[in-house]
Parts: structure tokens; sequence; C-alpha cells
């Protein structure tokens, strides 16, 4: 028996469902920005190797070119489209915009999903590659700048954005007041 | 019916902080890019590239593919629309890729040989990689290195003037106390925009629509309008947000397709690149080989300068690296002479790509300087002091301005640089061994014609009209700085269109011409407006709208030299048990006349200065020998710095005044990038004593240069034959002036 | 990428089950090294069940102090993990060494195990590779491979595992469980991954239709004093051209137990068992340790692009084993 290559499904973004039919080859990447016109995430690399089209899944980030559509199913996803709240920015994207943290724009919406979540993580207690000692004992680092670059290191900017963006995650994360676990 | 007396002046937009235009719409994702305007019927088109690296197209077996779901149609050498690629573009002849389909002759790996169109962007990727082109494959040679026997002298062109020779080189080298010669090799380099190239295409009511993503709209509709013989009024080409450029972005075989399907299919196409396609489709900065003799006296004074860059083209087109031109701006001596040669190779042609020349030629010329202070015993920046022209060493011109020694001075006295051990190789912290080092920046300031045209609108609020681009520098809001500025009015009463061939011809955002270009017209049109607003009555329905053209006004021009001017400061640490080379600092200073928007200017500069980074420690295309094309294409086999990699950096500017220059701007887009990667190699040459004059600068260099610079230090090897190569031995005259080259790294 | 089908499946039977003896279907877990072969066109499965669901996304503790660790487990989870931070710490460096943040809260412990060689041949369906398309050549060999492999390798494949966390469980003897139609089954990590040979299309030695159900470190107290140390093109999101996994106990300054592992330098992740055998019982020295690297590294076959991974491995398990030293006497 030849297996459907293709099935109607259901997408809950940015607390909406939406229903459509998908080809199974479809990414989450490409449903939607060709079939849901949520253009917001963008496509740098197709391969997973630039961040530009990172959204947050079950509230954690992913890249949605490697997360195929009919498996993102049953999943809370969440894109650039739906950070804010209603009109008022979300303290990422108003730290990106008023510190310059982006020049073209294009990795932007990938940068800012994965600064957001960057900053639930550290809250969460999770080491990094740039945390010395990962002992639980050792506690959690301050999110320093070293922190901050090593964490957002998926995310890809050609312009050359970086320090801008470093210190926009910076800000937004003294603005939330996230404390890390200890 | 408003009248103009309310108007409130408002002094000094240029030059204040300012947000950008369209920065909400960025940060949200509500800015719209080439691939992401909705159109209904919309087709998606494939492109198929060529797996040979020389030959001919035998058969494209479109039959089967044809049959595919969703494919519409395949179109290639057998069946593609004609075009004409012999007419005289803004920048001079068409590269022959932007005539797809047109013979059956592959010129290297990764030409296009057919477009595979299909309802959905999943159908035509399959189709396409399920398409069979049969080729008749020749011989290829993509073997670019030093001292190819083929190499030649390009004939001069509009851009580059490939030779300039002064003097007697050989004779002021002989009389010369101490000779810097060495060879210097940066790799094949990649823009890679983070948006690769897009356009949608369609006919609307008689017109071509192009929904593109581009440096000009203006001009790739001429292309567009000349390629498919089309009359220019009836090409419309749209580029409203742009994903980056560098030089990559002009007219491609992307858009041609695009074109091509929806002539053929008569509904919207859109063709989009591959990260991997975009390796072989859109230019790149071509692999060079320099060599660079130094003669000077004890002192540094240089008697002779001689500049011999060698770069590679493909065999359809010729495109120069000029690499060797910065001399002809930063540095006289006695004798002078810089010298271009070209290599033809079955490789895609190299085009522009951030501080095309600059780029790669400061890292040999800067790199030289800085072998040839260490030789003297003279502190780098008291050599360039030493040596600092009053007029252009070449031309005899004056300079417009030229501000490099205060850039010098104002970054030494920021980075601390008078406290510095010129000794190689004695700081460590743990594993680290750390150094410093610097390097002058140049980059001309070039200005192409524009028109514009300012309108006063009857509600107060005032639109300006610029075909810029803005592929991230912030133009809209530049532009938006000046209209304010000149008209004496707050910047939130003016709004700004750009992108948009019908708005009118204008320069394109390249060359660091674009701010000043469009600048110049803006102002000249927002200056007549204010005039006539002056004489007072009412504003029309239509309101009162004021147009300018720069093209006489360019063309009057007195002839100067016209440089940006910068000083670049690295600190490195090297760890020479692994080879892993960071940047703990950069500091760069810039003389660029006025600054329009201090905001988005530092972080253009700081972009730029992370492209330098990125190329003395990462970037490199592989080519393979055997298949002729890349091993890797993609961005996990093509690294540019990540977040990690990239310390604080900072950027500032001292004051350059431009006398007499109607503009006084002088453009920002490149300079950040010049002699970056010098002050990087400089640094770790003075953290661990070995010259690295081959980029990047990888861990496996690092490695071999230790090992090999211990085993020299073991067997009593003559210094100055590090990695790279010196040249020549103190017999021919090579190496003379010795001088310490520090001791094995880390021992 | 060809159509194909999909099915969720919700039990490890169901899993195995549906794919059954099908060789064009796959296992899908985070997709992040099927979905961008499938986009390239090295893989094109006509059938994908995916595995995400399955129960087996939990971490334990075991009473022996060993550690079972579920396929699912994302590498995030795994490497945040406090028993995983406490008791074998270079595994959660090793994990956090790889990819990114994304990518690490997609990929599946299971998937990371079976990721594909990053060699820029084996990726380009134009060019020969004989581990994608037997038989064909090896044109690393005479082409690019100053990050190919220098232990291990045959002139069929000089290709090399992308894994850091597959290193660190070298380092640890993971030992890896599957399901087949079957019945359970077991593989210690030594022998999952063949050697080369001339077959380098077989790339580990599950049973085929053979479904990563978990992976079990074995009691390891010598596993809390260790480190992962990765070196790599740039700073941070790049594979490895040389990482090593290390664990050490001394006293009184003689090397009771050490554990070695190489990555980025074979087709496997590389257990340094020469070097360690030498080193168990001697003294814990610079000197030693260097003696120890040489020993392992007797072995490597360098081509003339990739030699200079023999001095950074050698130099590499030096400052590894030193460090580890100098953080015993602390």
């Amino acid at each position: 028996m030849t297996p459907s290559t293709s099935s109607a499904i259901t997408l809950n973004i940015n607390g909406e469902k939406y229903t459509l039919p998908v080809d199974h080859r479809t990414t989450l990447l490409d449903a939607l920005r060709e079939h849901l016109d949520l253009t917001g995430s963008k496509k740098g690399c197709d391969l997973g190797q630039c961040g530009a089209c990172t959204v947050l899944l079950d509230g954690r980030r992913a890249v949605s070119c490697l997360q195929l559509a009919v498996a993102a199913e049953g999943r809370a996803i969440t894109t650039i489209e739906g950070v804010a709240d209603g009109e008022r920015l979300h303290p990422v994207q108003q730290a990106f915009l008023d510190l310059d943290g982006y020049q073209c724009g294009y990795c932007t919406p990938g940068q800012i999903c994965s600064a957001i979540a960057v900053i639930e993580e550290h809250a969460a207690g999770w080491p990094s590659a740039a945390t010395d000692d990962v002992r639980p004992e050792a506690g959690v680092p301050a999110l320093s700048a070293e922190e901050i670059r090593e964490r957002m290191s998926g995310n890809l900017c050609r312009c050359g954005a970086y320090v801008s963006i470093v210190q926009a995650v910076a800000q937004a994360a003294e603005v939330q007041g996230k404390e890390a676990v200890a | 019916m408003t009248t103009t007396t309310g108007i409130t002046s408002v002094a000094g937009a240029i030059g204040s902080g300012r947000t950008r235009v369209e920065g909400r719409d960025k940060v949200t994702g509500a800015a719209r890019y080439a691939g992401e305007v909705p159109f209904a019927e919309l087709a998606h088109g494939w492109l198929m590239l060529s797996t040979v690296a020389r030959g001919r197209i035998r058969s494209v077996e479109d039959g089967p593919v044809l049959a595919m779901p969703g494919v519409l149609t395949v179109l290639h050498h057998g069946n593609a629309p004609r075009v004409d690629i012999d007419y005289m573009g803004m920048l001079g002849r068409p590269n022959p890729i932007v005539g797809i389909f047109q013979h059956d002759r592959v010129p290297f790996a990764g030409w296009p040989v057919a477009l595979v169109v299909a309802e959905t962007s999943e159908q035509a990727r399959e189709a396409a990689e399920a398409l069979v082109v049969e080729y008749d494959v020749e011989p290829h040679d993509v073997a670019f290195r030093a001292g190819r026997q083929d190499a030649y002298t390009p004939e001069s062109t509009p851009m580059v003037q490939p030779e300039t020779e002064k003097g007697d080189v050989e004779a002021q080298l002989d009389a010369s106390a101490v000779v810097v010669d060495a060879e210097y090799t940066t790799p094949e380099e990649h823009h890679n925009p983070m948006e690769p190239h897009a356009a949608t295409a369609r006919w609307d009511g008689g017109r071509l629509d192009v929904v593109d993503s581009n440096q000009g709209s203006s001009w790739v509709a001429n292309e567009l309008a000349q390629l498919f013989s089309l009359d220019p009024a009836s090409v419309r080409v749209r580029s409203e947000h742009v994903g980056g450029a560098f030089g990559s972005k002009g007219l491609s075989p992307h858009q041609v397709a695009a074109v091509m399907a929806t002539t053929v299919l008569q509904r919207p196409v859109r063709v989009v690149l591959t990260r991997r396609q975009m390796f072989s489709l859109i230019g790149y900065r071509s692999p060079t080989a320099q060599r660079i003799r130094l003669g000077a006296d004890a002192d540094g004074r240089l008697r002779a300068l001689d500049h011999q860059a060698q770069s590679l083209t493909s065999t359809v087109y010729e495109f120069i690296e000029s690499s060797a031109v910065l001399g002809r701006v930063l540095y006289d001596a006695d004798a002078h002479h810089t010298l271009h040669r070209l290599v033809r190779l079955d490789v895609p042609t190299p085009t522009w790509m951030r501080a095309p020349g600059e780029a790669p030629g400061s890292f040999a010329l800067e790199s030289a300087l800085d072998e040839l202070a260490e030789k003297c015993g003279v502190d780098p920046i008291a050599l360039r002091v030493r040596n600092e022209p009053e007029t252009g060493p070449v031309s005899g011109l004056p300079f417009s301005s030229r501000n490099v020694l205060a850039c010098f001075e104002e970054g030494a006295r920021r980075f601390g640089w008078a406290d510095r051990d010129p000794r190689p190789g004695l700081r460590r912290e743990g594993r680290w061994l750390i150094g410093t080092g610097t390097a002058a920046a140049t980059y001309p300031s070039g200005v192409g014609p524009s028109t514009a045209a300012v309108t006063a609108e009857p509600d107060g609020t005032f639109t300006v009209r610029i075909n810029a681009a803005d592929v991230g520098t912030g133009a809209r809001t530049a532009m938006l700085l000046v209209a304010a500025d000149t008209l004496g009015v707050d910047p939130d009463s003016v709004r700004v269109r750009i992108a948009d061939s019908d708005i009118g011809p204008a320069m394109i955002a390249g060359g660091s011409m674009g701010t000043r270009s469009w600048a110049w017209a803006v102002t000249i049109a927002a200056n007549e407006l204010r005039e006539r607003l002056a004489l007072g009555g009412g504003i029309p329905p239509e309101g009162i709208t004021a147009r300018s053209d720069t093209a006489e006004a360019i063309g009057a021009l007195s002839k100067k030299e016209r440089h940006s001017f910068g000083a670049q400061f690295a600190e490195v640490a090297v760890d020479v048990d692994t080879g892993e080379v960071r940047v703990r600092r950069l500091l760069g200073i810039y003389a660029a006349g006025t600054i329009v928007n201090p905001l988005t200017a530092r972080s253009q500069f700081i972009g730029g200065m992370i492209w330098g980074l990125s190329m003395a420690l990462h970037e490199e295309a592989v080519r393979d020998q055997v298949s002729g094309g890349h091993v890797g294409p993609d961005l996990a086999g093509y690294h540019f710095a990540a977040h990690a990699d990239v310390p604080l950096i900072e950027a500032d500017w001292v004051d350059d005044p431009v006398p007499g220059d109607p503009v006084a701007i002088k453009g920002i887009g490149e300079i950040g990038i010049v002699g970056v990667a010098a002050a990087i190699a400089n640094a770790v040459w003075h953290a661990t004593g070995v010259r690295h004059r081959e980029l990047p600068i990888r861990p496996d260099r690092v490695l071999r240069a230790a090992d090999e610079a211990r085993r020299r230090a073991t067997d009593g090897i003559p210094v100055g034959m590090e990695e790279g190569g010196t040249r020549g031995g103190p017999a021919e005259g090579g190496a003379r002036g010795g001088g310490a080259e520090g001791g094995a790294p880390g021992a | 990428m060809r159509e194909f089908g999909y099915e969720r499946a919700f039990d490890v039977s169901g899993a195995v089950a549906l794919i059954g003896s099908d060789p064009d279907a796959r296992f899908l877990g985070g997709g992040t090294n099927l979905v961008d072969l499938m986009k390239t066109g090295v893989e094109r499965p006509a059938l994908l069940v995916d595995v995400r669901e399955l129960p087996l996304d939990r971490i334990e503790l075991e009473r022996d102090g060993g550690l079972r660790i579920g396929a699912t487990v994302t590498n995030s989870d795994l490497a945040a993990h406090p028993d995983v931070r406490r008791h074998y710490p270079a595994l959660a460096q090793a994990v956090l060494a790889g990819a990114s943040g994304q990518l690490r809260n997609m990929a599946t412990v299971g998937g990371n195990l079976l990721q594909r060689t990053r060699c820029g041949y084996f990726t380009d369906i134009s060019r020969p590779c004989n581990r994608r398309s037997p038989g064909s050549g090896c044109p690393a060999v005479g082409g690019e491979h100053h990050n190919h492999a220098i232990l291990g390798a045959s002139e069929h494949c000089i290709a090399t595992h992308p894994s850091d966390m597959a290193v660190a469980l070298a380092a640890f003897d993971a030992v890896i469980s599957y399901e087949t139609a079957d019945g359970p089954g077991e593989l210690p990590i030594d022998g999952f991954y063949p050697p080369v040979g001339d077959t380098p299309h077989i790339e580990t030695t599950l049973p085929p239709g053979a479904l990563i159900t978990g992976v079990t470190l074995p009691p390891a107290p010598v596993a809390a004093r260790s480190r992962y140390r990765k070196v790599r093109e740039r700073a941070s999101f790049a594979f490895a051209i040389g990482s090593i996994a290390g664990a050490l106990d001394v006293e009184d300054g003689v090397v009771r137990e050490v554990r070695l592992a190489l990555g980025a330098v074979a087709s496997m992740p590389w257990r340094a068992r020469a070097a360690e055998r030498l080193l168990v019982g001697g003294p814990a020295s610079a000197e030693a340790f260097a003696a120890a690297a040489d020993a392992e590294l007797a072995a490597a076959e360098a081509l003339p692009d990739n030699g200079y991974k023999v001095t950074l491995m050698r130099n590499l398990i030096v400052a590894v084993l030193t460090e580890l030293t100098e953080e015993v006497s602390r």
C-alpha cells in the first residue's frame, strides 16, 4: 500500500488554530511563509545552519526549516508575529529597535525569537558551553556578554550586528528582571 | 489648502542618532522581503545548475519531468525565450551569466542549465532533482596559484587601471637599507547575505513588474529592459527591503529566469536561490596571490613600493580584483609600482564584494608595513606618520581631506597603544598568548548621478522620493535626516520613498557611494523646495514638488583624491597548542566626512570590522580540483563569524570636514573592513612571533606555523622564512635588514 | 525531496512495526540530520515514522549510580539535567559544545548517535562517495580533507563522525539499547560503530529496522571529574576539528583511573585505550601524558592536509589531563 503523501493538519500558531492541507515535504517554515502568509520567519539557509527561521515550539526555540509541518501538529508554535503584546513590543523587540540590534533585518526575527528563549533558558538554570563549571552545585553564572554570545551563536548575522544584539539581549533580560534559579 | 507659514524650523537632524524608520517592521516580522510578497496564482521556479566544470549540454531530458505532479514547464537552452546580452549597462557590459539558457556551453560548475517551474516549491525542487541532463565533458582547469605562467595584465577599464608606475623600483630597492619582500594570499570569499536572492516576476497591465532583492532597482530595471528588448518605461522593479547585499545583488540569473518563466506561463513566477546555488550564481571575491616589496631607509622612509596582485576571472567575463590600488592612496615612495594580473579559469566570474580590492589588498600591504616596522625597529604608527604623503602618491592630486593620522592618534590614545612592548611572544594569560596590532584603512569616496524629488504636502508633511536601496545601511533613515536638515523641519514630518524604479534613476547602494550620491540629490531638491516655500503662498492639493538631477554637478567636480580613511586596532589571544585565535578587542577610528546618523553609522562600521574579523579567521571557500566545484558550499562549510567570535568592538570617528565639497558626506559602507585582517594578523605576530601571510588564520595553519618555527629554532634555520614564505634570501637581496623575528612561540 | 508517507508512533512496538523491514523507511526524531539530508538528496525515504512522542524521554539515575537516558531525550534536556552535570560533567559539556541552542532543543539522543558525517563530498550527491554510494570512490583522499580522519580510516573513506555527545559516551562505556521486531537488544558503544574497512556505508552494527530506545551509562565515579574540550574553526556553532573527553582519578601523584576519547579524528568516537593503558599506575606528569598521547597517536595516518591533527590531539590530551590533574589537587 502506498502511504498518503499529504495530510490535513491543524497548527496552533500564536494562539490561533490554522487548518491546512500539507504535502509531507513541507517544512514548518514553508508552511508559515508560503501557505499561511506568516513571512516573519526567514529562510536564510534552509539547512539548519543560520537560525533565521527560529520559532518557539512549546516555548522552546527551534529551527523551523528542519521541522516538518506535519510533525508540528499538536505543538504550540510561536513566531515573531506572536511575541508582542498587541501594539506593545516585547522587551527584546524594543531593545533591538532602541539599540540598533540589526541592519538588513533579515536575521532579526530569528535573533529575537532566539533571544527570548535564551533569557528563559538561563532563568531555568541551563548551563552553556561558556559556563566554566557545569555541575549543578556551581550554580548558574550571570547572563554575561560571554554567556549571551555563546547562547546566541546559532543565529548568524552577516551584517555584523552582533555587538548591539548582545547589548539588546542583556538590556531586555534586565528589563524582564529574570533571575536565574540557583 | 494649507499655507507654508506654519513650518517650524528645526536644525541639526544630521548628526543626531535616530532609530530606523522601518525598525518596527523589522523587529515584528512585518517587513516583507522579495520572496514574501504574495501573488495569486504564484508559480515556483527552481534552477538546476551544471555538475560539470566545462563542456556542452548534450541533452536535457525534460519529458519525464513534465509529467511529474504540478510541473508547469522546464526551460533550458532548447526552448527558452531569447535574450540580448550585447548591450552596455550602467556599469558596463553584462556578465554573460545573465544570458541563461541561450546556448549549450557550460563554462563552469554551477552554470544554470534549466529552470523547472511548478505549482509548489516542493514539486519544483523534486522535479529539478529528477531532471536528467547529459553533458559532453571537457577537461577543466580551476587551479589558482601564485605565479601562473598564463597570468596576463588586463586592459584598463573605466573602473580599474591595472598598472601604475613611477621611478625605478629595482634601483630604489638596491639603494634601500631595509627591504621587505613577501607573498600574501587570500582565499575565495563569498558575500552570503542572509537573505538569498529572490525575485517574483509578473506581467501587469502590459508592464513587467518584478519584486526583487537588489542594490539598485533602476539599475536592475534598466538591465532587464535591455536584456529582453523592452521599453524601459514598461519595466518596474521594486526592492522595498533587502536582506543584505555586499556587492552581490545586481542582475543575476534568478531575475532573468523569473521573467522568462512569467513570459512563457503568463502567471506570476518566483525564483529563490538556495544557499548552495548562491556560491555559483551571484559572484564572489576572487582569491588573490600578492607580492609586496618595500624598500626603506633605516628610519623607515619608503624608497620603493611594489605591489603586484594576481586574481582570477572566468572564461566568459573579465573582472579585476583591484587589490593593489590602495597603495596609490596610502603611501608615497621614490619608486612606486602597482600591478594587477589575471588568470582565466573554468570558474564563475568574481564580482565586487565589500571593499573590493581594498579588503584583500590591505591585508597584504598593511601586513608588509608591519613587517617593515619590525625590521626597522620603528613603531608601526610612527612608520605611517613618516610616510604620510602630501598629495596623491601616483596622481599628484590634492586630497579632498585626509585625516588618517588623526585616526591613528585618537585610536592609539583609546587603545592604550603607548604602553605596548613591540617585542613579540612575550605576553601570556593562561594558555593564551596575547598580542596587539594596527593597520591603516582607506576607501574611495565616489559619487554617481541621481535624481530626487521632494514634495511639500498640503497637510504640512513632506515626501522625499529617491530611488535608493536600503540594504541594511539605514538609507531610508539617512535620507530622512538629510531632507529634514535641509528643509529645516522636524524629521517626523518627513516620509521617504525608496526602492522603486518608477521613482526615477539614482545611484546604486554600492561602492560606498549610495549615501553621498543620494544625499546630494535630496539636498538640491530640498533646498529648492525650501526656497520656493519661502516665497509664501498656498500649497495646492497635489503639493509642491522640487526635483533634482546631480549628473551635471558631478561632472563639474574638481579633480581630487577623495577617500575615507581610518585606523584599525586589534588585540588577539592565540593558543599555540590548539591553533585557536580569538579576537579580544577591536577598535576602529574613521575619518569619513559628515556622519549622517551616528546610531546606524556605528553599526555599519562595526559590521565592516566584523567582516574583517571573519576574513582574518574564518572565511574560505574550497574548490575541488577534480570536479571543479565547491566542497561544502553552505553555512556549515563556509564559516563567517558567529556571536561567540565577536568581542566588544568599538567604532568612532574624528572630525573630517571636506572643504568645498557640496555634500561633505563620504560613505562608510566598506571602510570598516579595510585593514582589519592585517591588524589581526599583525597582532597574531605580536602574540606569537609568527607571521601569517595566508588567510584565513585557521587553527591548522597556526599549528603548522608553530611547528615550523619550533623546528627552525631547533635546527637554527635563519629567520625570515615563516609561513607563507618571504621570498628570497640575502643572496637575492630579498630579506635584507634581518631583524629579530622573535623566538619560538610558546617555547 | 521525493514524496513520502508520514506516521506518528506512540509506543515502541508500534514504531518498530511501522518501519518493518522497509529499507526506504526512516525513523524521524528531531529531524536535525535527516530533514537536511533529505533536502540535499542524500536521503530519499518513502516513509517517515515519527518517534518523538514515544515515552523514551526520561533520564533516570540508577540504584548502582549509573544513568539511563531515553532515546528521545533532547540534547538540551540531557545537558541541563542535574545528574548528568553532577556525575558526568564531560557529557553535559560535550552536548553543549555541539550545534546551537535551537538544534539541541530538537535533536534527540538516539538521533545524535546516528548522525551522518559532514564530509563535503558525502553531502553532495553530484560527487562520488563510498559511504553514500558504495564503490563510487573517495574524492576526499586526493581532495579537500583538512578536517578528515587520521585514525582508523581506510582508502575507501576518511570521513569523521561529527558527534560531540558520542565522544563523551565512548569515554564512559555507554551501552546502547534498541528494539527490533524480534525483541530488545544491546550494543556497547565500542562495537556500535564498525571499522571503516571497505564498507564505509555500514555505519552502525544495529540490526535492520532497529529503533534505539536508550543509552545506559554504567556507574563511573571517575566521571565526576571529567572534561570535554573542543577545537573548531570558529568559537561556536561549528563541528570539531579535534575534541577530547577526559576523566582522571589521581592519588598521591599516581594515575588510578583514566578515560580518554577523541573526536573528529575517526569515523567513530575514538576511545584512546592505548593511552589509558600506559597511564594507569604511572605518574600524573606532563611527560607521562605526552608519552601516552604519542602511544595512542602512533597509529595515526595523516594525509597532506590533516597532519596537524596529530599535533593538535597530542596537545589536547596533555592539556586536558594536566587540567584534570590540577583539579584533583585542588
